[in-house]
């Protein structure tokens, strides 16, 4: 995140010799259909020895698909793979580690109640996590690479960082000439992305290649050496991203020049009326899994947005539940709304006072995926749209106010009889958050609102949040995405391990100061 | 109490315990892979069944053990058909699973109703088996008395110490995240699914062969659900589980010689009901601790698995 | 190679076909069974499913067994559309016959026309108390309900069991374990003469009414719904989880606990050891084959009760093996699990590999 776009830097020396070389990796026209989805179109793609090479693409261009069928999870339904000049076939990932690909996943794929060194086993082709060997050779490569770790614990002790490390480590055993990273950032704090790219160039120098799936512009800007960007499942340019700059780029990705949210910044005065106070709430984890919360602060007020950062585990979900009222609090006074008690008034409650939610599982928790759109309006609106009467639905109306959403936030679907789930995730989030909306809140909390959004979904959305706090409302948004919350909040503070720090004014904070209280470092930070 | 009659009860507690045993067991690698077979009273009766048949038409222990083991694992395979390969509901299957075994185990058994069967020998062990107590309990039990110890350790060894054992734990724990490694769900979860049924058949097999011995409808009479009840009871734990079956083999023991002794004017109703209350108190005991049985439960257990998700 | 894709909505069409596919399966394995146990098959499929509808006392017969299974699979499909899981309904209808029964014993000679209704009452009230320990027990201690309404189910078993042999023992009943026969006024009108149709038939349709009222129109139906799809969106949407335990316990409790007192105070007339043919647990099949749906359910419950009177006539015709109905019932449900892929997937035939890399 140092690097300037203006000086290019070297290539280094390995990269340019691999460029002469047979590529490590060529992909030739990969085709891959999905029922009513073309998910990658004659891909072609060179991966050289030495480099680290990007993968850039909008949620929804192909790269995960793509992946997939490099690492032998789906099969490609036409196209060739040429590993190191030979044609290969990659039925499952046995053959994909055989060859030498080595793959660290988005979602985590360890097992929470297994041991770090069972876990690595399970990705080697034998023996378990008692074997001694086994349990010497991890300790060797993570004391190497600076990635500390003890084979000991058990993966849901560990934080989402040293997680992430036991992926790496167990990917580097198979000695990998590939490595495959699919955001990995996307969960770590800023100090942690940094020393994650000292261990890739660190791999890089040691000739091996590494493809980089990201859709964070800078990100890519600063670590690698070629891009390869993909829309709608095709590959549209290949680029140094070293040479372009985050608008170039970002115009290669969405395939029009993109302004980003309109906004004009609401810039709250601080003396709105105070909507929600929070005062020393400790809170127990809804599953043992979690966070729980220990004496946690807060204050709203009417017209501004207040963003809470954080890496995801920290205390978000504790949080979310308990100012959502899905878990009430031990104490009805630790949360006031409008200065009454309301700790101990469960979600419906606090609905009929004028608090909406935009949970983080948009299909799952803030939508019922099987069913229609009309009655996922129901859902969360029966009380304040008066859908029911003497305990009687009201189809009609349930539907006129989901056309009504469907209408106000360009939701894209097949009318509002279609299931949740048959919408893309931009447009059910736009259903969900323009449902919540137009309820007409006074107090809105939003969690990742635009985490797996398209571009210009997530701009709607981000503008539709800024809108509703300037019409007077009070808007709480929780996110990882710190771009996100400096665009369109008015204080942030930052979770960590269940504690809130105090809010910050955006304008008088920086990223490196929030990044710091993201890591847990609080007395540095202030 | 003098040492005979000892001896003759912790002969019958674990001739009690055994059948809960097998089909616990069998039930236990079946959910540690993430599938909840529901149907193992249905699996028992028809292991129950055709072990009988078999041992009574051809006067082989051994072949009618293999039949009752058989029909458990086809029994099982039918489940694993419907659950693994077209996806089903695995609780709706399972009673599905348990009606039918119900059903088809009346059918074919309609006809040997009451008919006797010699038990399955018990062994003996030269002057060792007249050793009093030590003796008939060690050296003097039939060969599934045996079998089930040694499937026992053979399971926790399994389990715990092999790499299969942790890749079916792996499966039963995230299949998502097993499948993209490269390990066969669908195949793994088959095999754990059809021993769950193999030991189930076992356990019904004990009960025709040698507990009663005899072949009478419905005369496995709940023992697959508190099999399934101990299981929980044993937060899926394999040595828990051989305690389990022994602490409900020996209050089944207990009840009987109340009622067997005359002294207690208690109706025989109430003392038969003993088994079934107690399995609701030992499942309020552990359920009531939600966290921990999160933590031992395999988190995958009952889901259907897809690959695309 | 066969691979399933994940349909974006569920299929409508499969979802009205499937059971019908599963009842054509059951009845050409069904033929099969009857030939591999050498009797002629189209026979058999008569004496089983066209006999018994043959003349009015068979009509009769079908909704006199189509009653208490019609009624007790509508208060589990509630249960089952929430995820609950409650097994245990001939648990509740033994206890629902023993309240029902003991009222008319106790009034013995002196009945009343305030008695059957009682009666009714009285089942509705012991079925829901047999329930509602599962219920208690899952939303206080996290106990599995199906578990728990099962091991209930034995207990009932044996209460009833000791109630006929022992306090309740008819006195002139030479010894049997059996009550004596209830007094006239305890006995269900007769709806039509010549048959044993009884005034439970009317009944268990306003069952099936009222369900599919709030089924399809009602929040309580809503709740339930989303209770049993999405677990955390209705806590998300404020609904109680509990609750919908509670009430959906309490309802397939009384709904079972009704069929009971009705099957005794109908059909039967006494208590006797075995007063249901496990109707529970037949009714867990006839909910799933009318896809949980109360108009759908009506409809299994009288098939399901055709293949209780078509094997009774079929043993009495052909001197099949009764064992044969549960064979069959079991088998139903089977095929209807097995044929539900193709209302959520689309099934695909293909090459395996082909076009792939090589």
């Amino acid at each position: 995140m140092q690097s300037d776009a203006s000086s290019t830097p070297p290539a280094p020396p390995s990269a340019i010799r691999g460029a002469q070389a047979t590529p490590r990796l060529r992909l030739r026209d990969v085709t891959k259909h999905f029922p009513g989805c073309l998910a990658n179109d004659r891909v072609s793609l060179d991966l050289q020895p030495g480099e680290i090479h990007a993968l850039l693409g909008e949620n929804g261009a192909g790269k995960s698909t793509l992946v997939k069928i490099l690492y032998g999870v789906q099969s490609a339904d036409s196209g060739t793979i040429e590993w190191e000049g030979r044609p290969v076939d990659i039925p499952n990932p046995g053959t994909a580690r055989a060859l030498g690909i080595g793959m660290v996943f988005q979602h985590f794929s360890l097992f929470e109640t297994l041991s770090v060194a069972d876990n690595v086993a399970l990705a080697l082709g034998s023996g378990t996590g008692r074997d001694a060997s086994l349990i010497q050779e991890i300790s060797r490569l993570s004391e190497e690479y600076g990635l500390a770790l003890d084979p000991g614990r058990i993966v849901h002790e560990l934080s989402v960082g040293e997680r992430q490390r036991v992926e790496i480590v167990r990917c580097l055993m198979q000695n990998p000439s590939l490595i495959v990273m699919d955001e990995p950032t996307s969960v770590l704090t800023p100090h942690e992305v940094t020393r994650l790219f000292s261990v890739l160039r660190r791999l890089r120098d040691e000739g091996r290649t590494i493809l980089y799936i990201s859709h964070k512009l800078q990100e890519i800007r600063d670590l690698c050496d070629r891009a390869t960007i993909l829309r709608g499942g095709k590959v549209v340019a290949s680029c140094d991203p070293r040479v372009e700059t985050p608008k170039s780029l970002a115009a290669l990705m969405i395939g029009r020049s993109f302004d980003g949210p309109k906004s004009d910044k609401p810039v709250s005065t601080g003396a709105g009326v105070p909507l929600l106070e929070v005062h020393g709430l400790s809170q127990e984890a809804a599953s043992p899994f979690g966070t729980s919360l220990k004496n946690v602060s807060l204050h709203v007020r009417a017209g501004e947005v207040l963003g809470i950062a954080g890496v995801a585990g920290n205390g978000q979900n504790t949080l979310l539940a308990a100012l959502s009222g899905e878990s009430v609090s031990p104490r009805d006074d630790w949360i006031k709304f409008e200065g009454k008690s309301i700790g101990r008034v469960g979600a419906r409650g606090r609905r009929d006072m004028g608090i909406t939610f935009v949970p983080e599982e948009r299909l799952g928790h803030g939508s019922v995926p099987d069913l229609s759109l009309d009655e996922n309006a129901l859902l969360s609106g029966w009380r304040r749209w008066g859908l029911v009467r003497r305990g009687l639905i009201s189809r009609g109306k349930a539907r006129e106010k989901a056309e009504t959403v469907i209408e106000a936030f360009n939701v894209v679907s097949a009318g509002s009889s279609a299931a949740a789930r048959s919408l893309s995730g931009g447009n059910l989030q736009k259903f969900i958050i323009g449902r919540e909306i137009l309820q007409e809140p006074k107090l809105l909390i939003a969690a990742q609102p635009t985490w797996g959004v398209d571009a210009g979904s997530a701009a709607a959305i981000q503008t539709a949040l800024m809108e509703l706090a300037r019409s007077g409302a009070g808007v709480i948004v929780v996110s990882q995405d710190l771009d996100e919350l400096f665009m369109i909040s008015d204080r942030v503070a930052v979770i960590f391990d269940g504690h809130l720090s105090e809010s910050r004014p955006t304008h008088a904070t920086t990223a490196e100061e929030v990044g710091l209280l993201m890591g847990g470092l609080f007395e540095a930070a202030s | 109490m003098d040492m005979l009659i000892l001896s003759s009860v912790a002969v019958s507690i674990m001739a009690a315990s055994t059948p809960l045993l097998f089909a616990a067991m069998g039930e236990l690698v079946a959910e540690k892979s993430g599938v909840l077979n529901l149907g193992v009273e249905g699996m028992m009766l028809a292991g129950a069944v055709l072990a009988f048949i078999v041992g009574l038409e051809t006067g082989s222990g051994i072949l009618a053990i293999a039949a009752g083991a058989a029909m458990g694992a086809l029994m099982a395979a039918l489940f694993a058909v419907l659950t693994l390969g077209l996806l089903a509901n695995q609780v709706a299957t399972g009673l599905a699973l348990t009606l039918f075994g119900i059903g088809l185990s009346a059918l074919l058994g309609q006809s040997y109703v009451g008919t006797p069967i010699p038990p399955l020998p018990k062994l003996s062990v030269g002057g060792l088996s007249d050793i009093p107590l030590l003796g008939p309990v060690v050296f003097g039990q039939d060969a599934l008395v045996y079998l089930s110890f040694a499937m026992t350790a053979g399971v926790a060894y399994f389990l715990y110490r092999t790499r299969a054992g942790l890749v079916l734990r792996s499966v039963g724990e995230n299949p998502h995240a097993a499948h993209s490694i490269g390990f066969p769900v669908i195949a793994i979860r088959l095999a754990a699914v059809l021993f769950g049924g193999a030991m189930a058949g076992i356990g019904g097999a004990y009960m025709s062969l040698s507990y009663t011995p005899m072949w009478a409808e419905g005369m496995i009479a709940g023992r697959g659900w508190i099999a399934l009840a101990l299981v929980v009871f044993a937060t899926w734990r394999p040595a828990r589980i051989l305690l389990g079956a022994y602490l409900f083999g020996g209050l089944t023991i207990a009840q009987l010689h109340m009622q067997g002794s005359g002294q207690i004017e208690i109706p025989a109703q109430f003392l038969n009901m003993v088994p079934y209350l107690a399995t609701i108190v030992v499942l309020v005991l552990i359920s009531r601790d939600a966290t921990r049985i999160r933590l031992n439960a395999p988190a995958s257990i009952g889901k259907v698995f897809h690959p695309d998700g | 190679m066969i691979t399933l894709d994940r349909r974006p909505e569920t299929s409508h069409i499969w979802l009205y076909a499937t059971p019908l596919l599963a009842v054509f399966l059951t009845v050409l394995c069904g033929a099969i069974l009857f030939a591999f146990l050498g009797f002629d098959p189209a026979d058999a499929l008569h004496a089983y499913f066209i006999l018994p509808l043959a003349d009015q006392y068979g009509l009769g017969e079908l909704t006199v067994k189509a009653t208490p299974l019609a009624m007790i699979a509508v208060g589990l499909a509630l249960g089952f559309r929430a995820n609950v899981w409650n097994i245990g309904a001939e648990g509740q209808l033994t206890l629902g016959a023993i309240f029902g029964g003991g009222l008319a014993l106790a009034f013995y000679g002196q009945e009343g026309p305030l008695l059957l209704p009682a009666m009714l009452i009285g089942g509705m009230v012991g079925g829901a108390l047999w329930a509602a320990i599962p219920a208690f027990l899952r939303t206080r201690f996290n106990a599995n309900e199906i578990l728990v309404s099962l091991m209930l189910t034995y207990v009932a078993g044996l209460l009833l069991s000791y109630l006929v042999t022992g306090p309740w023992k008819d006195p002139m009943g030479f010894g049997f374990p059996q009550t004596r026969l209830f007094g006239e006024g305890a006995i269900l009108p007769i709806l039509l003469d010549g048959t044993r149709m009884h005034i439970g038939f009317p009944l268990a349709l306003v069952a099936v009414a009222a369900a599919w009222f709030i089924v399809s129109r009602s929040l309580f139906g809503f709740q339930i719904k989303v209770v049993g799809l999405t677990p955390p969106a209705a806590g998300y949407a404020g609904f109680s989880g509990r609750r919908i335990i509670w009430a959906t316990l309490m309802i397939g409790g009384a709904l079972a606990g009704l069929a009971g007192a009705i099957e005794v105070s109908g059909p039967i007339g006494q208590l006797t050891p075995s007063i249901s043919p496990g109707y529970g647990f037949t009714a867990i099949i006839v909910a799933f084959l009318g896809r949980l749906h109360p108009v759908g359910i009506l409809l299994a419950a009288l098939l399901m009760a055709l293949s209780y009177i078509g094997g009774e006539t079929a043993q009495i015709e052909l001197g099949l093996p009764v064992a044969v109905t549960g064979v069959f019932q079991g088998m139903l449900l089977f095929f209807l699990l097995a044929s539900d892929v193709l209302v959520h997937f689309r099934v695909r035939f293909r090459l395996r590999g082909a076009g792939r890399a090589a």
